[in-house]
């Protein structure tokens, strides 16, 4: 850094600042173009990388896929889906026309229309999984945040449960599944389910594995409230459900989001396991069909899930950041 | 004053601790007539904080007690509205709605919706952050969050203000500032004040009493110093007043001289405080209305040489 006496060179501590001033927003722009270079720099450097080493690894089923096939297999499943799409319209239209023959013959004549009855595609997969996985995220945040609320106001059930919690908490989905599916066949029985029991079973191990966390940051966050805030709220006696509602929730509330973030991670992950062991419909479900299916194109198509499910749960989270900034105070 | 407004009789707080209880207080006699502003003065650890916790009703004395216009105090209530050190605002709040949810609180049957708007704006304008309803604390200085603060205690219509350090944490110019605000307040609406300090000066400023603490543990009233300095007070003008002076020097002396700073904190009964406690009835600073608390003090002392 130049030293300036200010009286006798003001020109040049003008023409200095200006230099500085004009400097200021490039950093700026150098900041933003890198942080977008490096991020394209590495994910480059990875294909580079895969294209090289995929050929190497050589299975009963082929080469190993490199990025090219994976590119080739994403169009062909995309494709896949839109021819299924076509055909499922034509099958609409041809009941719908066949449906308006018979009403011109006889107006009161019952007419029904048949659903495709073709076999889902990868689309279709994730859209299930992507319902599974809310169904037992939602369900997974119903219970744990008012226990955690519970856990974090009273000290003495907290120590009555915190051994509970730490046993449960490292169990893997695939220990818990073949009881939820025991269990669900046992007790969900109905002519008429509403859900699928596959949907239940996955739900339910989605929901045991992924509450953990939102449970544990909860009961942190509502323990951990500013003593002068409590102070605050006896002096002005507020009720219980007052205190729990303007002082404890939003308190907790950058806390409860964090674990959420971890469940609905945690949740993701346990769902793909869940569908590949018990059958259900949704990626898990396609990733192992396409392992027992066993073509030259299998690996490749399996590598495109895998993708998809990554790519799917680093969507997941920003959706939670965002919602977090929104509703938390502190953002 | 015939009848005491707030009375503190024969208090003790006891703490459990693993190594047994920790007499923080003992014998502590306090009268208060309504409309007085008392400042509790002493070192740290004291228990200042303590006391006014009792009174509060946020600690239970585990003797003694604290009675209130004739009922004892138990549980904590808005009529003893407290300030906090550090203001103590929902962060999630507005300034407006910090002060809703007191208003909210407490007039919620006695008044109408558009009275406790007017009452909220009142008392927001009665500390001047009338202009700031929609911010939130973390975006307005510390000053004026505690000024919130106090318009939130206020809102209560308490009747007794209790206030726990309440410029500890502020810049000099802001502190005097809301000294000035609350001399204002106080003066206007005759309010009961508790106010626990560190600074001698806004003691001496502010008080129509400073009661001096002993050093803890078992801490206790150790004297009072009745200020009589008219009021309104200006801060300029009483800088070199000699009355004023000398009251300060009277407390200074109590803090310095007296209760020298305690070196060995938490030890039973360390003996620079019996030291003090034996010097303390003949000092020169009684010459002017300073009132010693003769019989909670030779209690506290025995109890002291017995611990010894």
């Amino acid at each position: 850094m130049t030293t300036l006496s200010q009286t006798d060179q003001t020109p040049a501590a003008t023409h200095w600042l200006r230099a500085l001033t004009e400097k200021l927003p490039r950093p700026n722009l150098a900041d933003s173009g890198r942080q977008l270079l490096l991020p394209i720099i590495g994910i480059l450097l990875f294909l580079g990388f895969w294209h090289l080493a995929a050929p190497q690894v050589q299975t009963s089923l082929g080469a190993f896929p490199g990025p090219g096939a994976v590119l080739e297999q994403s169009g062909q499943l995309w494709q896949e889906h839109s021819d299924q799409r076509e055909r499922a319209a034509q099958f609409i239209t041809m009941q719908e026309q066949r449906n308006e023959r018979i009403l011109a013959e006889n107006p009161d004549a019952e007419v029904r229309i048949r659903s495709y009855p073709g076999a889902p595609t990868f689309l279709d997969q994730v859209v299930t999984s992507l319902g599974t996985v809310l169904a037992g995220f939602v369900l997974a945040t119903l219970i744990a945040v008012p226990l955690g609320i519970v856990i974090g106001l009273n000290r003495h059930f907290s120590a009555a449960v915190n051994p509970l919690i730490q046993i449960f908490k490292p169990v893997s989905p695939l220990a818990w599944l073949p009881l939820v599916t025991m269990v669900v066949s046992a007790t969900y029985v109905s002519d008429d389910p509403m859900f699928e029991k596959s949907f239940v079973t996955s739900m339910i191990t989605v929901t045991l594995c992924s509450l953990w966390p939102t449970l544990i940051n909860t009961s942190v966050g509502v323990a951990a409230v500013n003593p002068d805030l409590l102070n605050v709220s006896k002096v002005l006696r507020l009720s219980f459900w007052t205190h729990v509602r303007k002082v404890v929730l939003p308190s907790s509330v950058p806390m409860i989001f964090t674990g959420l973030r971890v469940s609905l991670g945690i949740a993701w992950m346990v769902l793909i396991a869940a569908e590949m062991l018990a059958q259900s419909p949704g990626l898990g479900k396609f990733v192992w069909d396409e392992f027992q299916n066993g073509s030259s194109q299998s690996l490749s198509r399996i590598m495109v899930a895998v993708l998809a499910i990554g790519f799917i749960g680093f969507l997941l989270d920003r959706i939670m950041l965002l919602i977090q900034k929104k509703v938390a105070w502190n953002e | 004053m015939s009848k005491p407004h707030l009375e503190l009789t024969n208090v003790q707080m006891a703490f459990d601790t693993p190594t047994g209880p920790f007499v923080a207080l003992e014998n502590v006699d306090l009268k208060i007539r309504k409309g007085e502003f008392v400042s509790l003065i002493g070192h740290s650890g004291c228990g200042k904080s303590t006391v006014l916790n009792i009174v509060a009703g946020l600690l239970q004395a585990t003797r003694g007690g604290c009675v209130l216009d004739g009922h004892e105090v138990d549980t904590p209530g808005p009529e003893r509205a407290v300030v906090f050190q550090n203001h103590s605002l929902m962060p999630w709040l507005t300034v407006y709605e910090n002060v809703e949810l007191a208003v909210q609180q407490v007039f919620r049957k006695t008044m109408s919706k558009a009275e406790r708007r007017d009452w909220i704006l009142h008392n927001l304008n009665l500390v001047n952050m009338g202009h700031a309803l929609d911010k939130r604390p973390g975006e307005i200085s510390g000053g004026m969050a505690q000024r919130v603060g106090i318009a939130r205690a206020l809102a209560m219509k308490p009747s007794v203000l209790l206030m726990d350090e309440p410029f500890g944490a502020l810049d000099a110019l802001t502190r005097a500032h809301l000294q000035d605000s609350l001399m204002e307040i106080q003066q206007d609406l005759n309010s009961t004040v508790i106010m626990i300090t560190h600074d001698v000066d806004e003691a001496v400023l502010l008080s129509d009493r400073i009661v001096m603490m002993t050093n803890g543990p078992a801490a206790t009233v150790g004297e009072e110093l009745y200020i009589e300095l008219p009021r309104p007070r200006n801060r300029v003008t009483l800088a070199d007043h000699p009355e004023y002076v000398r009251y300060r020097q009277a407390v200074l002396s109590f803090l310095y001289e007296k209760q020298s700073f305690p070196g060995k904190q938490g030890a039973p009964a360390d003996e620079p405080e019996a030291e003090s406690i034996d010097e303390s009835p003949d000092q020169p600073s009684s010459t002017f209305a300073v009132h010693a608390a003769p019989s909670g003090r030779t209690r506290a002392q025995t109890e002291l040489e017995e611990n010894a």
